[in-house]
């Protein structure tokens, strides 16, 4: 296998490891947008094992920028234009993960493991409209 | 191990996950979606490594009658495709394309990404708490949390390993 599969397969299968874990340890689906998302208007008694979910999440980041630099983009110089940009994708990706009720890894890792068809249609319509966001970005304007 | 090990664990193994398949540089993410420029299409194996490990491993899981430390299993009563599920998943795409972070990476990247990446997860925070105000959730039933089955009356057992 060409090597430069076999690190995106490695950190798929670590993933698809931590989704299994958090499913065997609280029954719970490892969507990052649902677990932060809740921290936000917490629930008692529903706020430990997301605090440490993302405790976990950012610990692994400090970890792999440690271990391994040049895992992460280098910061980028901000103008206003910059600013304005990320503002408005951070804006549309909280928003629309969860009107969608997931993101990524809730419907697109765990949606789609457990043959979903909410999920599907879910992961199909975000890949869909971020190919044409970066299509008319790249290549029409 | 501890309940508390777990949550965390899994959260320490999502984010080296996702270092690991890249997705914790955008310029990766960006050139996956860039399909009619010079694709680079590895990090559709990080998505199906995740879900071949995910889908082998679930129903070994669920033979348990309950998890480790919670009272059950998620129930998933939800199966209707409507307008919130594409329109949300639609805005998020939007995002993701604009931006090349969808909020694992954007997480996992918070301490290494500069301003950039306050700015984006501060307003992705923003968008969450923005979903709840103009469009709450009718019931339950979240795809992402999985409905609770009443937990027939037990405690949640918990068990040492």
């Amino acid at each position: 296998m060409d090597s430069s599969f076999a690190l995106p397969l490695l950190g798929g299968a670590l993933i698809g490891l931590s989704a299994s874990l958090l499913l065997l340890a609280h029954g719970r689906v490892a969507g990052i947008s649902g677990v932060v998302a809740s921290l936000l208007a917490p629930v008692k008694g529903d706020i430990s094992w997301r605090a440490q979910f993302l405790g976990g999440l950012l610990a692994g980041g400090l970890l792999l920028a440690w271990s391994r630099p040049g895992t992460f983009a280098l910061p980028e110089p901000l103008d206003g234009g910059r600013v304005l940009l990320l503002a408005l994708a951070g804006l549309l990706v909280g928003l629309g993960s969860r009107l969608g009720s997931g993101c990524t890894s809730g419907h697109g890792v765990c949606g789609l493991s457990r043959g979903s068809p909410r999920s599907l249609v879910a992961t199909l319509t975000f890949m869909a409209t971020g190919i044409l966001t970066v299509f008319l970005s790249r290549h029409v304007f | 191990m501890r309940p508390s090990l777990a949550a965390f664990l899994s959260g320490l193994l999502f984010a080296v996950g996702l270092g690991l398949g890249g997705m914790t540089d955008p310029s990766n993410v960006l050139g996956f979606l860039d399909v009619a420029g010079d694709w680079d299409f590895r990090l559709a194996f990080v998505m199906g490594g995740a879900v071949a490990v995910h889908a082998a491993l679930r129903p070994l899981i669920l033979r348990r009658a309950r998890p480790l430390f919670a009272p059950a299993f998620p129930v998933f009563s939800l199966q209707r495709v409507d307008a919130r599920l594409v329109g949300g998943a639609a805005l998020f795409g939007v995002g993701w394309g604009l931006a090349g972070y969808c909020p694992g990476p954007a997480l996992a990247s918070l301490g290494q990404g500069g301003p950039a990446l306050l700015v984006f997860v501060s307003s992705m925070l923003g968008g969450m708490a923005l979903a709840r105000w103009v469009a709450p959730e009718r019931g339950a039933g979240d795809d992402a949390r999985g409905q609770e089955r009443p937990a027939s009356g037990a405690e949640p057992r918990h068990v040492s390993s």
